[in-house]
């Protein structure tokens, strides 16, 4: 542990006695570092992309061809809903948040976020949240409504299945509010020395706006899914059109947030692709502020945009008028985008690796999807568009093709820094060709499926619509992707037989992460760097000639690999957070209070009372010794 | 909300910006939170009159009695600043009695809201009885709630100030439940409004 002060003997006898160990299973359950919360949500969510994954896979095996009888209609209706709350939940958000939580401190400059304990604890809630939401196939049926859960049909329906749906998700948004509440004081004031607001890399950015678009979004959500919470078990009328409620209220309360989530799912991928292309073209990135204020204006107007979801729920001409107009403006900010990324690499440099190959995919394929996503915003398109595989294929493209690519890349990208190790390149490069043609196979038909209006969330069809070749094709390509998805465990496994020897900076990259060793120590800076400009780390490599020539600066400055044994001898114990029980004790008393919710009382209580003990052993516990 | 008072980087840390990590988490909280009772103002403003069966609000509702009790609770904010005043002057004894001045005019609050309830739910309005009774129990019960965890938060200050842990310089925690619960106050203004001094019509 270099020079991180192990702490001596045991102060004080809490509830549970401070955890030791620093390598075996209670090490992983008890850390607070945040590179290792970041690899547990990056394994978790990965795993949580197979289960997902298999369950599409059985939906397009289904749908392969007319009369499917793979799937009976209820189970149908299981897969498509968990599909959904899988990728977009479990997936998606704590693969974003695994990105996050590694890196936000290594790029500005940190040695942790600015609450480690409440980091462990956003980590396992989450977790717990995705193991109670799949603990209903077990327990009498899964979410069957949807991922968006409409109401009525989600508040009346008899069995537990919506109310997993609804307890389950108030869990993960409480994850994510603090999750979100946390990153965003770490961004905004652990920076290191010089590094301004405007000297953050584009990620952080991003990062940064993810975390407020979380905080403001999610509450919204949270008070959707107590009041269906609330019809479904306690008679409430929230959505009851017969006690003079209204459904559409439901609708509201979700786009409200479904929306800003969309932002949430793609700005991630955009930070990683803006931290990928200049590095890989050799350029810096075109526009900074452009593109910084451009997610910035994606995060204000995505608040403005909810309704376009609901253009066929009878809103009237005004209102839908005034949506579809605020949904073309959105499209501005992101084009702004794709032209500067179009910009970095122009005239760049540019070295065909792996990661830049998936941040090009990404572009590609998010053009693709944005400019679908801007047809939907003519509102008499939409009327023959909406509730279609036309949408089906739209929002594939963008979350699939766009963000699952962009977020690959980042794994390519940064698995050197994080496990000290470099996946195979060659194997690489064949997965994300698998994988770009397996994504236009499955996703590019739907958009003609849909446009011969072939409905979304069917469990089958008839012979005589003519639709099974293209639904054919799409299940070829889902198994394509799978193949894809299979090389790259391949590689992540093959990885870890070879030594650690990824060099710190193996890409020649700009960012502050790869000034220090791959893997970073557990302090990962031994000294806090100081930052002078944007591209801090580039510039202390390389300077610039009169005709704009890149010239290496002379060793010596600081900059490359620090040297061996730096660190032990800088003088100076580094007083690192101490590992705690206590944040995964107050997680696990969440899923308790769930299952008391839908099952029975008691339950709930212990839930609350472990909940309660966890926070008090936490609150009274120093969070270093 | 205990999870935010004690943490890794102490108010004595120097940040970019200048405030204290806790600080600016509780003002991102807040503000969070502000979207929460936003959403559950909007859907009570939304179902307004809206009920298709009585009682209806002006069948229940008892103004004075609600404008003594939003009184205590808006006391405490007096009483909360007066706590924090008192620690920060280092004068631990002052700081417990005003604590626990605040959390006690919390419980009356929070009692009478649960008297209400009570008289309400014998008057024959339930959760479930129309739009208002759905409506109006869980805003004001979600706002009883955010009440309740301020009590226990105080009291938990209370009872760890005997632990020497805080001082005149870590007064930060006290700083922040004062703000949690000038918050919850405030919140009270506009569902008290809200709910009950706007008239309904019926």
């Amino acid at each position: 542990m270099a020079s991180v002060s192990v702490p001596g003997d045991a102060v004080r006898g809490g509830l549970l006695r401070r955890p030791r160990s620093t390598v075996g299973f209670w090490s992983w359950v008890t850390t607070v570092d945040h590179k290792r919360i970041g690899i547990l949500y990056g394994v978790t969510a990965f795993l949580f992309f197979l289960v997902g994954g298999i369950e599409a896979l059985f939906i397009r095996l289904q749908l392969a061809q007319p009369d499917g009888r793979i799937l009976s209609p209820s189970t149908y209706n299981e897969f498509f809903t968990m599909h959904g709350l899988t990728m977009i939940f479990l997936v998606v958000m704590p693969l974003s948040a695994a990105f996050f939580n590694y890196l936000i401190p290594l790029m500005i400059g940190a040695r942790d976020v600015a609450f480690p304990r409440l980091n462990a604890f956003s980590y396992w809630l989450f977790l717990f949240a995705g193991l109670f939401i799949y603990s209903s196939f077990a327990l009498g049926g899964a979410p069957n409504g949807g991922w968006f859960g409409y109401a009525p049909l989600s508040t009346v329906e008899p069995g537990h299945n919506m109310l997993f749906y609804s307890t389950g998700l108030l869990m993960a948004g409480i994850a994510s509010t603090v999750s979100a509440v946390n990153l965003a004081v770490t961004i905004i004031n652990m920076r290191a020395p010089g590094m301004t607001m405007f000297r953050m890399p584009v990620f952080i950015w991003m990062a940064l706006v993810v975390q407020f678009l979380l905080a403001f979004s999610l509450p919204i959500i949270t008070v959707g899914l107590f009041e269906a919470l609330f019809d479904r078990r306690f008679g409430t009328h929230f959505f009851d059109p017969a006690a003079g409620g209204d459904p559409v209220l439901w609708q509201h309360l979700f786009w409200l947030f479904g929306h800003p989530e969309v932002y949430i799912l793609i700005l991630p991928a955009m930070g990683i692709v803006s931290e990928i292309l200049p590095v890989f073209a050799r350029k810096p990135l075109f526009g900074y502020q452009f593109v910084v204020f451009s997610g910035i204006a994606i995060g204000f107007i995505g608040f403005g945009v909810w309704a376009h979801h609901m253009f066929a729920t009878g809103l009237g001409p005004v209102a839908n008028t005034a949506f579809g107009i605020s949904t073309m403006i959105i499209a501005i900010p992101t084009g702004v985008k794709i032209f500067n990324w179009l910009g970095t690499i122009w005239r760049g440099d540019i070295r065909f690796t792996t990661p830049m190959l998936f941040a090009l995919g990404f572009i590609a394929q998010f053009v693709v999807g944005g400019l679908s996503g801007v047809t939907h915003a003519v509102v008499p398109a939409d009327y023959q568009q909406t509730d279609t595989y036309y949408i089906v294929a739209h929002f594939h493209y963008v979350l699939f093709a766009g963000a699952i690519f962009g977020l690959f890349g980042g794994m390519y990208y940064w698995w050197p820094k994080i496990f000290g190790r470099i996946l195979n390149e060659r194997v690489g490069k064949i997965q994300f060709w698998i994988m770009a043609v397996g994504a236009n196979l499955t996703f590019g038909p739907m958009h003609i499926l849909g446009l011969e209006g072939m409905p979304r969330r069917i469990q089958t069809y008839t012979p005589a619509l003519g639709l099974g070749m293209w639904n054919l094709v799409a299940t070829i390509g889902a198994f394509t992707i799978a193949v894809g998805v299979l090389i790259f465990i391949v590689n992540a496994v093959a990885s870890f037989r070879r030594p650690k020897d990824a060099p710190a900076d193996p890409w020649d990259a700009r960012t502050l992460e790869w000034t220090i060793p791959s893997p970073p120590p557990p302090h990962n800076f031994d000294e806090i760097p100081v930052v002078h400009a944007l591209d801090d780390f580039w510039h202390r490599k390389y300077a610039e000639t009169e005709e704009g020539t890149l010239v290496p600066v002379p060793a010596g400055g600081s900059g490359t690999e620090p040297p061996a044994g730096s660190g032990h001898g800088s003088g100076h114990a580094i007083h690192m957070p101490s590992p705690s029980y206590y944040p995964a004790v107050a997680a696990l008393g969440f899923p308790l209070i769930g299952y008391g919710v839908i099952f029975h009382w008691w339950m709930a209580v212990v839930g609350a009372v472990v909940v309660l003990a966890g926070l008090y052993g936490w609150a009274l516990e120093p969070s270093a010794e | 909300m205990e999870t935010v008072q004690h943490v890794y980087e102490s108010e004595h840390e120097a940040t970019s910006t200048g405030l204290p990590n806790t600080k600016l988490a509780m003002w991102i909280f807040l503000a969070s939170d502000c979207l929460l009772f936003g959403a559950l103002i909007t859907t009570y403003v939304l179902y307004r009159g809206s009920s298709l069966v009585g009682p209806y609000p002006k069948d229940v509702f008892d103004i004075p009695y609600t404008s003594v009790s939003s009184f205590v609770l808006l006391a405490s904010s007096l009483t909360m600043v007066l706590a924090l005043a008192a620690i920060q002057r280092g004068d631990l004894g002052r700081m417990r009695v005003w604590l626990l001045a605040t959390a006690m005019l919390g419980m009356t609050f929070v009692g009478g809201q649960v008297y209400e309830f009570t008289t309400f739910y014998r008057e024959g309005l339930k959760l479930s009885t129309n739009l208002f009774g759905t409506t109006f129990y869980v805003l004001t019960g979600f706002h009883g709630t955010h009440v309740a965890i301020g009590i226990l938060m105080l009291l938990s200050l209370v009872a760890m100030s005997f632990t020497g842990k805080i001082t005149q310089r870590e007064s930060m925690t006290v700083e922040l439940v004062g703000l949690y619960w000038h918050f919850v106050d405030i919140v009270w203004i506009v569902i008290f409004t809200v709910v009950y001094l706007i008239p309904t019509g019926k």
